[in-house]
């Protein structure tokens, strides 16, 4: 059946051209797109191959430079034990971005099935997935992932399971409200009149639909999985010094704030605000390309 | 009204159901043995076996449920290894601090944002509504933790204009009469002026750095749903009606607008209470999010369990308050029900 | 303020000044590509006591020239150049509050949606107060009491009860008369109805329209009646004024627009509405290509009944709101007698023959055709297509049954009916991949394209997605879907009433051709008799889930034997030749 479906797929050429041009055409309109576009090119470059350029080693002190404040040697100055900070940042990107895409990843794949299943579906499914999202969204979430780190244990694979469970509700919202206004769309009718099965609607009709509305959602919650992590390992939890993550990296600086050392948590928490409003950022961007009522 | 507020309690069983089952179950996936962790290091199996069988832990999960939601009633939290309170104790004492904090940065941030994103929408296109777009997308990229440093460097160690970052008064003061906890209030009862100013001092950098961080979202929401609520037909009629703009906007559009933004504030408080724990710990402020963390660094857990089940319990409240807000405003809603 | 306190005599005085006169109007709206021109150079008069008809299709830029003489246009909207004078005041250059004050009180609007018109959270009544008290027409002391007998004025039945009522808990025609209530509270000089009554049934639109013809002529108010609908326009209007593309095209006496449309655009608007005693073939423009009439292809087996239906229910619980924990739970409570939305209907449709499915909103005609999609269950009863007994295969697994080709719909809105991600030609090739035709690659799309052929769709829009097709173009998709796996029987459910009028006509027809063509029997849902008449050969009428009436359209339209259908019928509004 794919292959009969394929035969129209030479219809599929055109949209991609205008795909590239209209993402010019976004960028084009919207500077502060192309702006987030590029941020996210130089974090993505940062996790790939930041450890290997860094000026500095990030673990390796030196206590004769320790407390410096910025200079041609140490860009971003050094903390308390003379660790350089802005190789500590640039490598501390690959972490951060590894627990946010990988969370964001499984709360993608469950929330996202489970949110679709449960408003195509409704009934008893609708009933159990809305209790378990209605359950977790019961704590305030930052609160319920203090919660389930402290008792799965101190971990950056349990830090992600958090992550993914208090973005569950959401997810769940989003694709559930999505699935719910196209279950009695005039187009679904058609495609059952059309003789498809219950499961070709909901995978071949109705979930690429949903499909741009979630890539949103996921752009907006990577920024959000990023602050979650970090405020995590601010307290102390998940990531263990020495370490270099953005949270851990404020919470070590916080205490020469107060003595006017503001560099060492300042880089890291400047650089933790840019990777998070970058994804903001790209989230709207995301939206515009995507939505193809926009597309003329 | 007072059937349709039962109605509404009602409706908060089942999310205080879920969340004792999730506090039960967090508390038996703790990590390790529990019954190995109170009985310290050098303990022997015999010993741990013992351990178990005080703490019912042999038993089946079912009865342990039981047991827990049985304690739960009774107030009975378990103690706090690093205090050597009760946390039920601990929690009651701690709390109003941190309520205190969490209402003044959520007064603060509703002052700022409602107003500026009712002008946002009123003026489209204004310097005021790039104002409010800004500040929309900001807000939300700011870790709270980072705010509340910076916020320190410059007001405590620049400018001086506020004390050290640490904690409720200064320790010259002594704290006032408890009749609500709050010392901002309490204070003001005595007719405490000075110790009225001196807890000002210390909470507004807080409440602030709160603020900050809550205003995007309310702010956000504002605008759009005054957008599409200006755009409707009704206000169409109004302004066809010659009403004046002041009625059309603050008597139509704004109160129609506000709907949406009530049901915002459910999620503002999520993360309110979330950021709170971060807050605190930047100030020193001795509310129960400084307390669960002190008691994560020591791995004494019965604190931080029991800061989990009465954050989600203090939340599930103000959602119920939230709902009958909304219904207030809502005339719908109230047929429904 | 009285603007105009001359000689209030009623009907057309020429040696007064018109108390609204327009002048070389253009209004331009700032968009996404530059400044596009909605209304170009018109020129408008309207006496006191005159009722004007502006009439045109979407996009015509009707209701913007309205808008522009209340000042009301949004943001991006401005009157560019002309002038406006209503009863000797210059509204382009007045100030806002000159403005405001002659809104509400000199001049004022209703619109289409009436319930979304109100403001949903307030009293009625208290808007209505609001109105009053804002033009000194009331004090708060003695608001109430005005409000009421403004209500009264509409004639609402139980005024001093609906003073307290939200707009969600009245009905259409009750919001669209407070709506009127507020217009009139002052007693303005000049109304403006906005398609007050599209989205209404036809009953209610009758009397909505008889109650705004009533008040206006008793209070010598002159009026301006936008609407889509030559018919409506001219049965209720002294003039009538056509609007094309942002400029006006003809302007003349109701009258005299259907006996002698002078325009072309006027000429061909004329035609395509639906009126007494004509054909499919007279909504045609004339100067369209000769359509070459398909011979009736000799059905086979003609007469024969195609489907039968027997006793048809359904019921839906009538719910009440849960509470605590069986509401957490989703469980609802069920009352105890259930609502039938369809109440023990028989039926049956012929080979060839196609039937008309009559009633107003609520009657059960949509959930009828539901049932015989075999979308949805029925309660009970028999649903019976060339002897198989269709009810009995569940729903749910319809779409597997070897019956599903056979029976086939067109949707009403062909937006909503079209996957935004799929080309016109996916679209039209879906029902053949699923319905096992077989076909695949060159051979498919050479099917397409015929099919395309077949409803008139150019082949080079087959790679087209819906948001690049005009809607008569998603129409033609939506047609050359539902007849792709060569369906016996297809439902049409009210399959133009999302159309512009000259598209509409051109859409029946072209049901009309297929249906000869390919000798299918239709079953046509609509709320229009005056469409039914020409395109079915029999009819039932529904109301409240029964039929109230069945019959040969012919007859049925001459005398009508129930008081519904001679209701419905007198609804209809006449053109006046």
């Amino acid at each position: 059946m794919r292959g009969k479906a394929m035969s129209l797929a030479a219809t599929d050429a055109a949209p991609k051209d205008s795909l590239f041009s209209h993402a010019r055409h976004i960028v084009a309109e919207n500077p502060v797109t192309g702006i987030a576009f590029g941020l996210f090119a130089l974090f993505a470059l940062a996790a790939l191959i930041g450890p290997y350029v860094v000026p500095h080693d990030p673990l390796a002190s030196n206590t004769s430079a320790a407390l410096q404040p910025p200079s041609a040697t140490y860009w971003f100055g050094t903390d308390q034990l003379g660790r350089d900070i802005f190789s500590r940042v640039v490598v501390a990107s690959r972490l951060d971005m590894i627990i946010a895409v990988a969370s964001v990843a499984l709360v993608f794949v469950a929330g996202g099935f489970a949110g679709i299943a449960s408003g195509y579906f409704g009934g008893w499914t609708d009933r159990i997935v809305g209790r378990v999202s209605d359950t977790i969204m019961a704590f305030p979430l930052f609160v319920l992932a203090m919660g389930i780190v402290a008792a799965l244990g101190n971990t950056v694979t349990n830090i992600i399971i958090a992550t993914a469970i208090i973005n569950f509700p959401l997810y769940v919202r989003v694709a559930r409200a999505e699935a719910n206004i196209r279950r009695e769309a005039g187009f679904v009718q058609a495609a059952r009149l059309s003789g498809n099965s219950e499961m070709r609607i909901l995978l071949g009709h109705i979930a690429p639909n949903i499909l741009p509305i979630m890539m949103v959602q996921v752009s907006l919650t990577m920024g959000y999985a990023i602050l979650n992590a970090a405020g995590l390992s601010f307290i102390g939890l998940g990531v263990r010094p020495p370490t270099p993550e953005w949270g851990i990296m404020v919470a070590e600086g916080a205490s020469f704030i107060i003595s006017g050392e503001w560099w060492i948590a300042f880089f890291p928490g400047v650089t933790l605000m840019l990777a998070v409003f970058c994804f903001n950022l790209l989230g709207d961007g995301l939206r515009d390309l995507v939505d193809p009522q926009r597309r003329t | 009204m007072l059937k349709q507020i039962v109605r509404r309690l009602g409706t908060a069983v089942p999310s205080l159901i879920g969340v004792v089952i999730v506090t039960f179950l967090l508390t038996r996936v703790l990590p390790g043995d529990t019954a190995a962790y109170f009985a310290g290091p050098a303990a022997t199996p015999q010993a741990i076996a013992e351990i178990k069988t005080k703490l019912g832990l042999d038993q089946p999960l079912f009865v342990q449920f039981l047991a827990y939601v049985k304690d739960l009633a009774t107030g009975n939290l378990g103690m706090s290894l690093t205090t050597g309170q009760p946390v039920f104790e601990d929690i009651r004492a701690r709390l109003p601090a941190s309520a205190e904090l969490t209402l003044l940065g959520l007064i603060l941030s509703v002052a700022v944002s409602v107003p500026l994103g009712i002008l946002a929408a009123v003026r489209q296109g204004s310097w005021i509504d790039h104002l409010c777009r800004v500040v929309a997308t900001a807000g939300v990229s700011l870790p709270v933790f980072f705010t509340g440093l910076l916020l320190v460097y410059v007001f405590y160690y620049k400018l001086g204009w506020a004390p050290a970052p640490m904690g409720r008064l200064d320790f010259i003061y002594s704290a006032p009469d408890t009749v609500t906890g709050f010392y901002l209030i309490d204070s003001l009862l005595a007719g405490d002026f000075e110790l009225f100013r001196a807890a000002w001092s210390q909470i507004w950098l807080p409440a602030v750095t709160l603020a900050i961080f809550s205003l995007a979202p309310i702010a956000r929401m504002t605008r759009a749903s005054m957008l599409s609520v200006l755009a409707s037909d009704f206000v169409r009629t109004a302004r066809a009606s010659g009403l004046k703009p002041s009625k059309v906007v603050m008597g139509y559009a704004f109160r129609n607008a506000l709907l949406p933004v009530i049901t915002t504030l459910g999620m503002v408080f999520s993360f309110l209470l979330g950021a709170n724990v971060l807050v605190e710990k930047v100030f020193a402020w001795p509310g129960i999010g400084s307390y669960a963390i002190e008691a994560l660094i020591t791995s004494d857990y019965a604190p931080v369990q029991g800061f989990v089940l009465a954050m989600a319990i203090l939340y599930v409240l103000l959602n119920l308050a939230i709902d009958i807000l909304y219904g207030l405003v809502d005339p719908r809603v109230r047929i429904e029900a | 303020m009285n603007i105009h306190a001359g000689n209030m005599s009623a009907g057309v005085n020429n040696m007064q000044p018109p108390l609204l006169e327009v002048r070389d109007l253009t209004v331009e709206f700032a968009t996404r590509r530059g400044t596009v021109q909605a209304v170009k150079q018109v020129d408008l008069t309207l006496a006191k006591g005159e009722t004007l008809g502006i009439v045109g299709e979407s996009g015509s830029g009707k209701s913007v020239t309205s808008y522009a003489v209340m000042r009301i246009l949004d943001r991006a909207g401005r009157i560019a150049e002309g002038t406006i004078s209503f009863g000797g005041v210059d509204i382009g250059a007045a100030s806002e509050s000159q403005v405001r004050a002659l809104r509400g009180r000199e001049m004022s609007m209703i619109f289409q949606n009436p319930r979304a018109a109100l403001n949903p959270i307030r009293k009625v009544g208290k808007q209505i107060e609001d109105v009053l008290i804002e033009h000194v027409q009331a004090q708060p002391s003695d608001a109430k009491e005005k409000a009421i007998e403004v209500l009264k004025a509409v004639r609402i039945a139980r005024p001093e009860e609906r003073y307290h009522a939200y707009p969600f808990e009245l009905s259409g025609g009750m919001c669209q008369r407070i709506v009127i209530a507020l217009a009139l509270a002052c007693r303005p000089q000049l109304l403006i109805a906005d398609e007050p009554t599209t989205g209404l049934d036809v009953t209610t639109q009758k009397a909505v329209m008889d109650l705004v013809v009533e008040l206006t002529r008793e209070r010598n108010m002159s009026t301006i009646l936008i609407t889509h609908d030559l018919g409506l326009a001219s049965a209720y209007c002294d003039r009538v004024m056509v609007m094309e593309k942002g400029k006006v095209v003809e302007t003349a006496n109701a009258e005299a627009v259907f006996r002698a449309p002078q325009h072309a655009y006027t000429r061909k608007l004329m035609r395509a509405t639906p009126r007494k005693g004509v054909t499919l073939r007279d909504l045609l423009p004339e100067d369209a290509a000769p359509v070459a009439l398909t011979p009736a292809m000799p059905v086979e087996g003609a007469g024969t009944p195609l489907l039968v239906v027997e006793n048809l229910v359904k019921e839906y619980p009538r719910q009440t709101p849960a509470t605590g924990l069986a509401g957490a739970f989703g469980i609802k409570g069920a009352a105890a007698d259930p609502f039938r939305a369809v109440d023990d209907i028989s039926f049956s449709v012929a080979k060839g023959e196609s039937l008309g499915l009559v009633g107003e909103s609520g009657c059960g005609k949509s959930t009828t055709s539901m049932m015989l999609m075999r979308l949805l269950d029925p309660t009970s009863g028999r649903i019976v297509f060339k002897g198989e007994e269709l009810s009995a295969i569940p729903a749910k697994r319809f779409a597997g049954s070897k019956w599903r080709s056979r029976i086939q719909l067109v949707f009403q809105d062909p937006t909503d009916s079209l996957n935004p991600r799929y080309t016109a030609a996916r679209a039209i090739a879906d029902p053949l991949l699923r319905l096992g035709s077989g076909l695949s690659g060159k051979a498919l799309r050479a099917k397409v394209e015929e099919l395309a052929g077949l409803v008139g769709l150019p082949v080079h829009l087959l790679d087209r997605f819906p948001h690049q097709l005009s809607g008569g173009q998603k129409a033609r998709v939506g047609i050359a879907r539902a007849i792709a796996p060569d369906p016996d029987l297809v439902i049409l459910d009210e399959p133009t009433a999302a159309l512009d009028v000259s598209v509409q006509a051109v859409v029946l027809n072209l049901l009309q051709d297929l249906k000869q063509r390919l000798g299918m029997s239709y079953i046509f849902v609509s709320h229009d008799l005056e469409v039914v008449r020409m395109l079915c050969d029999r009819v039932i009428v529904m109301r409240t889930g029964r039929i109230v009436e069945e019959g040969a359209t012919e007859a049925i339209m001459a005398a009508p034997k129930a008081e519904y259908t001679r209701e419905l019928l007198a609804s209809i509004p006449h053109p006046p030749i």
